[in-house]
């Protein structure tokens, strides 16, 4: 299968097979009038398998998503057809907005104003905590 | 951001050793405190119901001579209105000098800490934290036991959502020699990530157990727990585990002469009134040691010495 490579933009590589949907609604990637190929279950040395997510448009993506969704991934940033950066995103610290508290009795439930912020409480388990009533966040 | 206590982390171990020596210098030299904080404003801002909390807070504000500003419930504040939390932190900070905060959101005080511009002590935050709790529980177990280390301590009750429970078992912690014996429900044990964080992570020993009586013998300090009401949401699961101990003077015929039996109050029945003639209780001491806890705190948060040098 060949899509064709993309000119401006960004391109997530080595997401880990059947992450690559739910980075794509994170993302909010379905809301864009630009194109998106999401590739699925490529053939991959280092996985096995794996997703691909390419994007043709310069437009700011969340990196603490897809670092929260796969720590493994890496983004590659083009500019007129060549790759200019290759970031490896790792799982990020802090995530704003991303995860919602679902404790009843935190203050983000009844202030609506308060952001949503999750602290990165045990890197080997992935686990993050509101920083709020350090809840555990739940899966996604 | 001015420095505010939100939880018993936020403070190093020398600082509460040195909270301690103040409240008890405060204690042999009360006099010496009595104008520290003369023209100082504690607000307190009590979004749910307290009586032993803010009366301590107001009793420790007046003792080191400052003046309070007093909101009680929800209902009778900007609150009321739909006043956020920040907004009033703001607010209040144009009138006091410092804020103690109670309200029923967990991680309310860190928002009222973190949009005010003097310090916010949190008075509890729901089910979350509790730190000046903790404070008197540890100068309570210093007094009558003359140290914080080498100890057996039993934590008896709700260890699940026994805000004071976790607290204390992250700030013993940081002291050698102890060892924990958990005392509760299956329904209501320590919750696994405390244990984590406190227990194993620091190699301290600890057991668990359902059975008080067993275990009774092998402790210095019994801190007993209420099954509180408000944590539960379903009314079937508070009443079954209300009544899971009480604390009776015939128990006590078992425990150690010189045990320490605390409880952080208020009681329902989990300890008999008939206990409180016992001199190994201490629940009316730790009261006491609150207060003065609190004095210390306040002295550190606004920056006065008082009777001790900083």
């Amino acid at each position: 299968m060949n899509v064709d490579s993309i000119r401006d933009g960004i391109v997530i590589d080595h997401i880990a097979a059947g992450n690559g949907m739910k980075l794509y609604r994170l993302l909010g990637l379905e809301a864009l009038d630009v194109p998106v190929a999401m590739i699925t279950n490529v053939v991959s040395a280092k996985r096995g398998r794996k997703d691909i997510i390419k994007i043709d448009a310069d437009i700011p993506v969340n990196f603490d998503v897809i670092g929260y969704v796969d720590p493994s991934a890496t983004v590659n940033v083009i500019r007129n057809g060549e790759l200019k950066e290759k970031k490896q995103i790792g799982m990020p610290e802090k995530l704003t907005n991303v995860l919602y508290c679902k404790n009843p009795r935190c203050i983000t439930s009844c202030e609506q104003e308060i952001e949503h912020v999750f602290r990165l409480s045990d890197r080997q388990k992935k686990e993050y905590r509101c920083v709020w009533c350090e809840t555990k966040a739940a899966n996604l | 951001m001015v420095r505010s206590v939100i939880d018993v982390p936020d403070l190093t171990t020398d600082e509460l050793d040195r909270l301690m020596d103040t409240a008890e210098d405060i204690i042999a030299r009360p006099d010496d405190y009595a104008d520290a904080c003369r023209r100082k404003k504690l607000a307190t801002l009590f979004f749910e119901p307290s009586t032993r909390t803010r009366l301590s807070f107001e009793a420790a504000m007046y003792e080191l001579g400052g003046n309070v500003l007093s909101v009680t419930g929800a209902g009778t504040s900007s609150a009321a209105k739909g006043e956020s939390v920040a907004d009033t932190a703001k607010t209040v900070s144009c009138y006091a000098d410092i804020i103690a905060m109670r309200h029923p959101k967990e991680g309310a005080a860190l928002v009222a800490a973190r949009a005010a511009s003097v310090p916010v002590i949190n008075a509890g935050d729901g089910g979350h934290c509790h730190p000046t709790q903790t404070l008197a529980d540890l100068l309570t177990i210093r007094r009558e036991k003359g140290r914080l280390g080498e100890l057996t301590v039993g934590l008896c009750g709700d260890l699940k959502f026994g805000r004071t429970v976790h607290s204390l078992i992250n700030a013993l912690s940081r002291y050698e020699g102890l060892k924990f014996v958990l005392i509760s429900p299956e329904e209501l044990k320590v919750p696994s990530y405390v244990k984590n964080d406190a227990l194993k992570k620091r190699g301290i020993p600890y057991s668990q157990t359902t059975d008080l009586e067993q275990v009774i013998g092998d402790l210095d300090i019994l801190y007993m727990t209420r099954v509180q009401r408000e944590r539960f949401f379903n009314e079937e699961d508070y009443l079954r585990l209300r009544d899971s101990y009480i604390l009776t003077p015939e128990k006590l015929k078992k425990a150690r002469a010189d045990l320490c039996v605390m409880h952080p109050l208020p009681r329902v029945n989990e300890i008999s009134v008939a206990v409180d003639d016992d001199p190994r209780a201490c629940y009316f001491k730790q009261v006491l040691n609150g207060k003065y806890m609190r004095m210390a705190l306040i002295l550190m948060l606004l920056g006065l010495k008082g009777g001790i040098p900083a």
